[in-house]
């Protein structure tokens, strides 16, 4: 068989098998009980004293969303504040100047929303005291929030009627001591071996054999690989991200990195069934995500690995299918099967660029991105999956003419108002976007080509995926737009503000409501929500909001392009 | 307000640990577990640094392996691809161009013969590596620039062909023309 198929069968087997332990210890680690990282208490606990948390206190929904969201505010103001002025900060050897609001603002929110939509080149746009102190520590803390949010759905699925959520403190905290860093420091120490560079020593400049001046930036990559990829953040310490080829050397490191991905996302919805004791309801969800994000797996590498259709034509070799914006180590089908990693996960690093893949493959990453829900983003992707079951359930209930119960819970008007209001947020950002981009670009064609690399349907795609991105809160992009300027940075960011925080205010919501109602224990009429039917009728109701309400974009942007093939 | 004050002693909080427990700790493995101490590794000839191992360089001279083309023209100080569509017009008048020229410095060579790699622009501009297919057929023409057989450097190429476990058999641009000044050193000195 050919090795590169070979490579992606490995890699999905071996995520597969990893996740499921990684799954049964996260349930541990927010339940509270014994793990064999526990010798970190003493450590968490002093810290919980040097900040004056009370870890016992419980919070109701409201309140857990009020700490949830000052938390971040502050440390939106923390860090606009270091990116502007990080010209003038320590751990500088390149001399990189601060960036300007419009982009600091983009910057900062996107990195605390778990977004890391980059507007900026790693190398030159930020220094190795912001990749730390700002970059690394929010793709901590961001992924760390969604997490939190996760443990608080939990909780409140599990018990049979609360007011508590639990405390946000303790969930943030333990995310980072029992979950997250253990994890990236495995990742990262992989990556150094594997050849990434971990160093504060500023760029190296030499004579190439050619007598040519070479200069190669470097910095603490690999703290940067790791946790990107671990966090679903995305956001790399090069412009080129996991294209870069100190960033991803080889094909061992590439299987590192892409691996991390999507391994805490699976891991996650393995935690659900040991959590709540119901195994067969997460291997249903499981099973749902798994075939969309395999099938759009499938699809895409086949259509990178024959190449492009116009350069067929020209009569040379494509024998390493479309090459385009690919690297030689890495190969046409390990980056299509990165793509559809990134975006089905909300993670939005990219190892290839994903301007120049085939239209299908693009398509495909937007539909990824717009369903948002085939394992997302850490903790807030179930959260998204949530929301579908509710209108799911709600559904299903009229259907049979049952009362709407889910989890013991009746689920009523207030409920499916938030839900639906959240399902169609989404599209609603993501398209207005686009419709208003299209628009200015339409009626000034100067700023049409400032914007656009790509004349006709792709440039439009490139406007439309931007948006989506932002959105689903991934960070990945059609890098050809030129997307650094006052009208993308304000734009975007308001979109990834809107689309990260609304959403987790609706579903804390929903669970806190749902939480404090009264249980109705199971009777011979309840709705089974572990069967493979409601599994079915739940990617229907996926597949009618979010996917069908792109379909008509989708038409003008990547479909009309693949039939001009 | 007081989870406001909350949230600063916890951002620094982190910022301290995260140093210390994560970023510090890589920074040690690098030291001690990689020969160039965490920094990329260069590579040298006659003791002097010519380059970046995993970082591309420009060769135009007729005696060296060509590198892909790249849309940044080698600058590692940045990076990033041509970001051009699949159906791009300029884009694609680019590709038949970049065709035509190296057909004309590889007349021997049939359009079928080609990849395409070696007229794509790669995803980082910067990479390191072309196929073996890319490196097999640019043998002859070095072999006539240098004035030596094609056997030997045939052996030279097959000598530096990376063959993972699982994945791409690649060969390195920089190494495979450091490995042809070596051992050709009087020729290059003429």
């Amino acid at each position: 068989m050919n090795s590169e198929i070979t490579g992606i069968i490995f890699q999905v087997l071996l995520v597969l098998t990893l996740s499921y332990p990684l799954g049964y210890y996260i349930a541990k680690v927010y339940k509270g009980e014994k793990t064999f990282l526990d010798f970190l208490s003493p450590l968490e606990n002093k810290l919980f004293k040097l900040c004056k948390i009370d870890s016992n206190e419980q919070m109701n929904w409201r309140h857990f969303l009020v700490v949830l969201l000052t938390v971040n505010l502050f440390l939106f103001f923390w860090g606009m504040i270091l990116l502007v002025i990080q010209g003038i900060l320590p751990l500088n050897p390149d001399g990189n100047i601060g960036q300007n609001v419009s982009q600091a603002f983009n910057s900062s929110i996107s990195f605390i929303a778990n977004c890391n939509l980059q507007h900026y080149s790693g190398e030159s746009g930020a220094t190795y005291f912001t990749q730390i102190f700002v970059v690394m520590l929010f793709q901590f803390l961001a992924a760390a929030t969604g997490m939190a949010a996760f443990a608080a759905v939990l909780k409140g699925m599990a018990a049979k009627t609360t007011k508590s959520l639990g405390n946000f403190w303790v969930y943030l905290v333990k995310s980072v001591t029992r979950i997250l860093l253990p994890l990236s420091l495995i990742v990262g120490i992989l990556l150094v071996i594997g050849g990434v560079p971990m160093t504060f020593e500023g760029k190296q400049t030499f004579t190439t054999m050619e007598g040519r001046t070479q200069t190669v930036s470097q910095g603490p990559v690999a703290a940067i690989a790791a946790i990107k990829q671990i966090g679903t953040n995305g956001g790399g310490f090069y412009g080129a991200n996991s294209a870069h080829p100190l960033e991803n050397p080889s094909y061992f490191t590439n299987i590192v990195e892409c691996v991390s991905i999507i391994l805490l996302p699976m891991a996650l919805i393995w935690a659900i069934g040991f959590y709540l004791r119901k195994k067969k309801f997460a291997f249903s969800i499981f099973g749902v995500m798994l075939f969309a994000y395999l099938f759009t797996v499938f699809v895409s590498v086949n259509q990178e690995m024959k190449g492009n259709p116009r350069i067929d034509k020209m009569g040379i070799s494509q024998s390493s299918g479309s090459m385009e914006g690919k690297e030689t180590r890495l190969g046409s089908a390990a980056t299509a099967f990165w793509a559809m990693t990134t975006t089905a996960t909300s993670n939005g690093s990219v190892n290839g660029m994903h301007d120049s893949t085939t239209p299908i493959s693009e398509m495909l990453m937007m539909l990824n991105m717009q369903t948002n829900c085939w394992f997302g983003g850490v903790g807030v992707g179930f959260m998204n999956y949530y929301i579908f079951i509710i209108i799911a359930v709600f559904l299903s209930g009229l259907m049979v003419g049952r009362t709407p119960e889910f989890m013991g819970k009746k689920i009523e008007a207030k409920e499916m108002k938030i839900a639906i209001i959240i399902a169609l947020l989404h599209p609603f950002m993501i398209l207005c976007g686009t419709a208003i981009s299209s628009y200015l670009a339409n009626s000034n064609p100067e700023l049409a080509s400032q914007w656009l690399a790509n004349p006709s349907f792709h440039g439009l795609s490139e406007m439309l995926y931007e948006f989506t991105s932002s959105s689903a809160n991934n960070g990945s992009g059609l890098e050809g737009l030129g997307d650094n300027t006052n009208f993308w940075n304000i734009s975007t960011g308001l979109v990834i503000i809107i689309t990260r925080y609304l959403p987790i205010i609706g579903q804390i919501a929903i669970v806190g409501l749902l939480a404090s109602k009264k249980y109705i224990p199971q009777s011979a009429g309840t709705l089974q929500t572990d069967t493979s039917t409601f599994s079915l009728m739940t990617f229907v109701v996926i597949l009618i909001i979010a996917a069908l309400a792109f379909f008509p974009s989708l038409t003008l942007g990547p479909i009309a392009e693949y039939l001009t093939l | 307000m007081k989870n406001f004050l909350i949230s600063i002693k916890i951002t620094i909080a982190f910022c301290v640990i995260l140093f210390i427990g994560y970023v510090l700790v890589l920074w040690g493995v690098a030291k001690i577990a990689t020969p160039n101490s965490g920094n990329a590794k260069v590579l040298k000839l006659n003791n002097k640094i010519v380059g970046v191992e995993n970082i591309g360089q420009k060769f135009t001279s007729k005696k060296y392996f060509w590198s892909r083309p790249s849309y940044i023209d080698y600058n590692g100080e940045s990076s990033g691809g041509s970001n051009k569509g699949t159906t791009n017009p300029k884009y694609l008048k680019d590709v038949s161009l970049r065709i035509d020229s190296f057909l004309i410095s590889h007349p021997y060579l049939d359009r079928k013969e080609l990849p395409s790699e070696m007229v794509t622009a790669s995803g980082s501009g910067l990479d390191p590596h072309i196929s073996i297919q890319s490196a097999n057929i640019q043998i002859k023409r070095i072999s006539q620039a240098r004035g030596v057989k094609q056997e030997d450097i045939k052996k030279i190429v097959d000598s530096l062909i990376e063959t993972p476990i699982i994945g791409v058999p690649v060969i390195n641009v920089l190494k495979l023309n450091i490995a042809l000044d070596e051992k050709y050193k009087v020729n290059n000195q003429q």
